[in-house]
């Protein structure tokens, strides 16, 4: 069995025991308390979340798995925060390792990266729970918010240059696509997930012309 | 038993589930660093690889923790610890339980007390982000064998399908930043901090190059992430 093969078929086992170890919390929480709660204030909460986070579910998967691949992709979709810090966890250390998404090189940076960037988050947040009452007055200060507001401009800026720079040919109509987007309707910066496969349709729509006409 | 939202109880679930989480990255990280090996990288391209993720990981890991704190006026610490170290962010986290509270008619201003209330949060928050985990082990085959057919007909095509992958999310995130430019100077802030990310960046890069200041490899991301918020910190105080 090859390692790709063999990483899905691990990779199957520990995303269904996560599975299944996510799902135990309310229940242990509602057996310990004796506190099932009532069907219909689930469901009328599931309706007011569910439609939108179903969706952008289903499309994550579909989009980001090609990019980090199998070990990656069964990692990063139980340790969370996908867009703001494992893909691009995944794509800086590609980068630096001048590996290819998708070769089996790629595999093992993408895989290490996600590994160590959900190791170190989780030992982080657990340091921060620890000393809870001491940092929350300095994390909540109004001085050191627009910091943490302008976290994704502050990731992105960097990583663009990065990656347009090397690619602006294919970037440039998902970027005048999205910036025209947003500029003519700045509420769907609240649906921004939704909108990545849109970009990603845009850049391979582009992609496949200039590569026809052998531009890129 | 005498429900409370910091329980001891409580503790041990989340100390279980993040147990948990460690141990499935430590597999995949050793298992990964193993096959590294085998496939001829060389340990220190692989070490670089982990400091230099380590390093990126650290700020936005606190943002994460930021999103503890703000979760924890209502629902204790526990929880919050739980989904923000699993499969949760606050953009998700935070609309399920406001969409729960609003459903049974409660507030979310003081610390619940009312262990249904709790657990019917617990409920949303969990249901409503299941596809996210049962989906990657369904359609992985799919995805993969469409990634290796796409491969072995057109190897180029293939890798600029890959880095149009890259580049449409890339896109979608500089283009939100756009967002707020029609409601004045304050909303060109983002736009500034991004540019600042990007200037940092390109420093780096020119230090890399021209410089033979490899090292900086490491920390580049870093460095242009955390200088821009910093900048952040300085002009948002003159500007908005």
């Amino acid at each position: 069995m090859s390692y790709m093969e063999k990483t899905d078929r691990l990779g199957k086992l520990w995303i269904w025991t996560a599975a299944v170890v996510i799902l135990l919390v309310p229940v242990a929480i509602c057996l310990y308390y004796q506190a099932w709660p009532e069907g219909t204030a689930v469901l009328k909460g599931l309706l007011g979340v569910a439609p939108i986070y179903w969706t952008v579910g289903a499309i994550e998967v579909i989009t980001y798995t090609p990019m980090l691949g199998v070990g990656g992709t069964y990692l990063a979709f139980v340790t969370g925060n996908l867009t703001s810090l494992k893909a691009p966890s995944a794509l800086n250390a590609m980068e630096n390792a001048d590996v290819k998404p998708g070769t089996e090189e790629g595999e093992v940076i993408s895989t290490m990266a996600i590994a160590t960037s959900s190791i170190v988050t989780t030992l982080v947040i657990a340091a921060g729970v620890v000393a809870l009452t001491a940092i929350a007055p300095i994390l909540d200060s109004p001085v050191l918010k627009p910091a943490f507001d302008n976290i994704l401009p502050a990731l992105f800026g960097g990583l663009a240059v990065v990656y347009v720079g090397k690619n602006w040919k294919l970037a440039m109509a998902p970027l005048i696509f999205m910036v025209a987007l947003f500029l003519a309707v700045p509420s769907l910066a609240s649906s921004v997930g939704v909108l990545v496969p849109v970009g990603v349709l845009i850049a391979l729509g582009a992609g496949r012309i200039l590569y026809k006409k052998g531009w890129l | 038993m005498k429900f409370s939202p910091n329980s001891i109880f409580m503790y041990l679930i989340a100390i279980g589930v993040i147990v948990f989480v460690l141990a499935q990255s430590a597999f995949f990280l050793v298992r990964a660093y193993r096959r590294g090996r085998e496939l001829g990288m060389s340990r220190q391209l692989l070490r670089r690889t982990i400091v230099s993720t380590a390093v990126f990981t650290l700020v936005p890991a606190v943002s994460i923790l930021l999103g503890v704190v703000t979760l924890s006026k209502f629902l204790g610490i526990p929880l919050p610890w739980i989904r923000m170290s699993v499969i949760g962010a606050l953009t998700y986290e935070l609309p399920a339980a406001t969409s729960t509270a609003n459903a049974l008619g409660i507030s979310l201003s003081e610390l619940i007390q009312d262990p249904k209330v709790f657990s019917a949060i617990a409920w949303v928050m969990t249901l409503g982000i299941m596809p996210s985990i049962i989906l990657p082990p369904i359609l992985m085959k799919k995805i993969r064998s469409g990634m290796v057919h796409l491969k072995a007909k057109d190897s180029k095509w293939g890798d600029i399908f890959m880095s149009a992958l890259f580049l449409g999310m890339i896109s979608a995130f500089l283009g939100m930043v756009f967002a707020d430019v029609r409601s004045g100077i304050a909303g060109w802030i983002p736009i500034f901090v991004l540019l600042c990310s990007a200037v940092l960046m390109g420093v780096c890069a020119l230090l890399i190059k021209k410089c033979g200041m490899k090292w900086l490899e490491t920390y580049a991301l870093a460095i242009s992430m955390l200088g821009a918020m910093v900048f952040a910190v300085i002009i948002t105080p003159v500007l908005a």
